[in-house]
């Protein structure tokens, strides 16, 4: 796979002295596990068709840590829903672990969501009549039936609450939403996306709705994530100081990988 | 899981939604309240019409009438005696009645039914014995005057009668003649005063009334016309034949000064009555004949109280001269059967039907429900309509749903788009609004069913917390002859409404949960 890696990103300028040619050593053996090959996807308005994507090649190792940035409409958030299996691209393929997934039917899809591939958002998208401890416990709700749920209930009850330790709100547990602050939303929606403790956690701008301090207290957890539990993140954001704290940085501009460069 | 999270959380947090539901369970109290009331007129009214009637009739339409009545009789045993409980033969024949008002002393002419009984047995074949005024005679009828005493347990303020008040009138009568035939030098002051409170209260009013109008009037002597030979008869001490009088053929039903229901007799028990009827000559020449009332007659069916005056059977089969020549048997025009309980009306019909044929006999033969058959079926389709009407409101207030989760879907198309990104399905997402509409109409055709059920068991408190409010009688027993609005609650009816008003909250959540399961994830997520 590394070869078809070396193929994907042809040339890759080199940024500044912290850049790399290829990944860390630790993840250079990791096999991939989400791979996009030739990703197109538009938009209509009206008549007229708005090219968003334009062919995009990208590629996730296991335990790696990947910033997809790129300015205002560039198509990363686009490129992120696709991942997730959100959308469906208009042509080119997306792999799981070696299986496409971008063509499978909406109840497999449903499922790839649910168990595999965890989701956090710029605005949190919690749901709002329930509490944090409610929030986190959605996706084995969604997952199991009632009696199912029921009978396991106190083993889910026990994880949720230590991801929400895990992210600090111990405390919070039978809070709403709207009575904490973003930055403890933010934690929630992290401590959801573990509850079914994914391969890949997607991230669409985390940071971008917080304060610097909250904002870094999320990116803390992150990397932590990253690197003590082996999670695979994949960020979307703009904000390039974040962008330099992930293992590989990939620049879209216009609907295509304008650049991917390596921090060690 | 989520689904019954979700509905739940959204039942409690939704209260505009939950206002959208008054509407269903208004709809659904009114449809509880309605049918509960129709159930009871109509099971009061099937009583009250079954209560005079016998189960099955056979009449004849002659003038002679049914000959030989113990044959047919007979005949009838041998053909459903297992079936039969009771077995009555009566003459009913349209009569005219003719009485002196004791209100204004003027007299009164009205048509009757007349039906000739034999007490003996008519009391087995209808629920007539029940509805008499005199504990006596409500025992067995014997067409006999009692002392007083009419009313007690039934009518407690019905006014003197029997005895008491005959030997007091004819005492009055006596001198009112005198009076009047010693003519010269009289004054009015010297005619007595009626001596009675002519109305059911002693009030003054109705005793002014009284007194003015007899005074204006000449008093005459009644019964007795001038070509028929002097009677020695004493209306003090003895009677004529006695006659039970359906209660509104002589008294009216109306309020006195303080608005308070009252019933005004024109005549009672004690007074004597003329009645004319055809004798079965060819053609038919009236016949009548002096009745003194012996009790009255009060079934509440304002139908039968109007019109029934019952005599003894064999009085009226000799005034009309009802006796074959040759054999001396006396006939009837209807045989009256009472079947056991439980059994088929219609089979008995059909089978006598069989063995007279009309085309034979002449005879009519009916069954209760044959002959008020079309009032029957008019309160069915008045049922039947009102509650066509009412379920029309309940899909009103499903409209109302409608919108109003139109509304909510479009409120919480985020929330589709979250459950959408953590893998919920669509499906999943449908029954989310679908449970929630179930909630909704469950709720909703619930809180209806115990108010309905509530407002059913005080209705008559209601009803008079409502003529205290407005001033207008809600239910004017005047008009009606209850004195309390009739009830009756029928669980499957109530199990019915309240299926169907779930059904339709469910069936308005189906377009916006489709709506919601449709959203786009991503569009959903976007949205703001």
């Amino acid at each position: 796979m590394s070869s078809a890696f070396e193929l994907t990103y042809p040339e890759t300028p080199r940024q500044d002295n912290e850049t790399q040619d290829s990944l860390h050593p630790r993840l250079l053996t990791s096999p991939v596990v989400l791979q996009a090959t030739g990703v197109t996807k538009s938009y209509r308005k009206g008549k007229v068709e708005v090219p968003v994507l334009n062919g995009v090649d990208i590629e996730v190792v296991e335990g790696e840590f990947q910033a997809i940035v790129g300015a205002s409409g560039s198509g990363k958030s686009t490129l992120l829903h696709l991942l997730a299996t959100l959308d469906k691209p208009d042509s080119g393929e997306i792999f799981f672990e070696d299986n496409r997934i971008d063509n499978l039917p909406a109840a497999s899809r449903d499922i790839l969501r649910n168990r595999y591939i965890g989701m956090i958002f710029q605005f949190y998208h919690l749901l709002p009549e329930l509490t944090a401890l409610e929030n986190v416990l959605m996706p084995v709700m969604i997952n199991h039936g009632v009696v199912s749920y029921m009978m396991q209930r106190w083993k889910f009850r026990k994880r949720a609450k230590e991801l929400l330790d895990l992210v600090g709100l111990s405390h919070r547990l039978k809070h709403r939403p709207r009575e904490m602050s973003g930055g403890e939303m933010q934690r929630v929606a992290i401590a959801r996306s573990l509850m079914a403790n994914p391969r890949l956690l997607l991230a669409d701008e985390p940071t971008g709705n917080l304060d610097r301090a909250a904002g870094e207290e999320i990116m803390s957890i992150i990397n932590e994530l990253n690197s003590a539990y082996d999670v695979t993140i994949i960020m979307v954001t703009h904000d390039m100081s974040i962008a330099a704290q992930a293992d590989r940085t990939v620049r879209l501009a216009e609907g295509r990988v304008e650049s991917v460069s390596f921090q060690s | 899981m989520y689904k019954l999270l979700l509905s739940w959380r959204y039942l409690k947090s939704r209260y505009i939604a939950l206002a959208s539901i008054v509407s269903v369970t208004l709809g659904v109290a009114t449809l509880i309240v309605v049918n509960s009331v129709m159930a009871g007129f109509s099971d009061e009214m099937h009583k009250r019409l079954h209560g005079i009637l016998s189960d099955v009739v056979i009449r004849s339409h002659d003038l002679n009438g049914l000959p030989d009545p113990q044959w047919h009789m007979d005949e009838i045993q041998k053909l459903a005696g297992d079936q039969i409980e009771a077995m009555t033969a009566a003459i009913q024949i349209p009569a005219m009645i003719n009485f002196r008002d004791n209100i204004q002393g003027q007299w009164i002419t009205q048509p009757i039914t007349l039906i000739g009984i034999d007490q003996q047995t008519y009391a087995g074949v209808s629920d007539f014995s029940e509805y008499l005024l005199h504990p006596d005679n409500r025992q067995q009828l014997d067409f006999l005057l009692k002392e007083n005493d009419y009313g007690r347990g039934k009518k407690d303020r019905f006014p003197v009668s029997g005895w008491a008040r005959r030997r007091v009138s004819a005492e009055w009568q006596t001198n009112a003649a005198n009076a009047q035939t010693q003519q010269d030098g009289i004054d009015a002051a010297d005619i007595p005063a009626s001596p009675f409170p002519l109305v059911d209260d002693s009030g003054i009013e109705g005793q002014g009334e009284t007194v003015e109008g007899l005074d204006n009037g000449v008093p005459g002597v009644p019964f007795q016309s001038v070509d028929e030979p002097e009677l020695v008869f004493d209306p003090a001490t003895e009677q004529h034949t006695g006659i039970v009088l359906g209660i509104s053929i002589c008294s009216v039903r109306g309020r006195d000064a303080d608005g308070e229901v009252m019933d005004y007799y024109f005549a009672l028990p004690g007074d004597d009555v003329k009645v004319t009827f055809p004798n079965t000559g060819q053609p038919p020449k009236a016949v009548s004949d002096s009745f003194t009332i012996v009790d009255f007659y009060e079934s509440e069916m304002s139908e039968y109280d109007s019109s029934f005056a019952f005599v003894p059977l064999s009085k009226i089969q000799d005034l009309r001269g009802m006796v074959d020549i040759q054999s001396g048997v006396k006939s009837v025009s209807t045989i009256q059967l009472k079947l056991k309980e439980g059994a088929d009306l219609n089979a008995v019909r059909d089978k006598l039907q069989a063995r007279f044929p009309i085309q034979q006999f002449g005879y009519q033969i009916q069954t209760w429900r044959d002959m008020q058959g079309p009032l029957l079926a008019a309160v069915q389709l008045e049922t039947t309509i009102l509650n066509i009407l009412l379920f029309l409101i309940i899909a009103v207030a499903g409209f109302g749903i409608l919108a109003t989760f139109f509304m909510i879907v479009v409120e919480k198309t985020r929330d589709v788009g979250i459950l959408k990104s953590l893998g919920a399905p669509s499906g999943g997402v449908m029954s989310i609004f679908l449970g929630y509409g179930l909630s909704l109409g469950t709720v909703g055709s619930g809180v209806g069913l115990v108010l309905g059920l509530l407002f059913v068991d005080h209705i008559n408190t209601i009803a008079g917390w409502i003529e205290q409010v407005t001033g207008q009688e809600v239910f004017d027993p005047t008009v009606y002859y209850f004195s309390q609005i009739p009830v009756i609650v029928n669980p499957v009816t109530c199990v019915w409404v309240v299926l169907g008003a779930i059904a339709i909250a469910v069936i308005a959540s189906i377009l916006p949960a489709r709506k919601a399961a449709k959203l786009h994830p991503v569009e959903a997520l976007r949205y703001e």
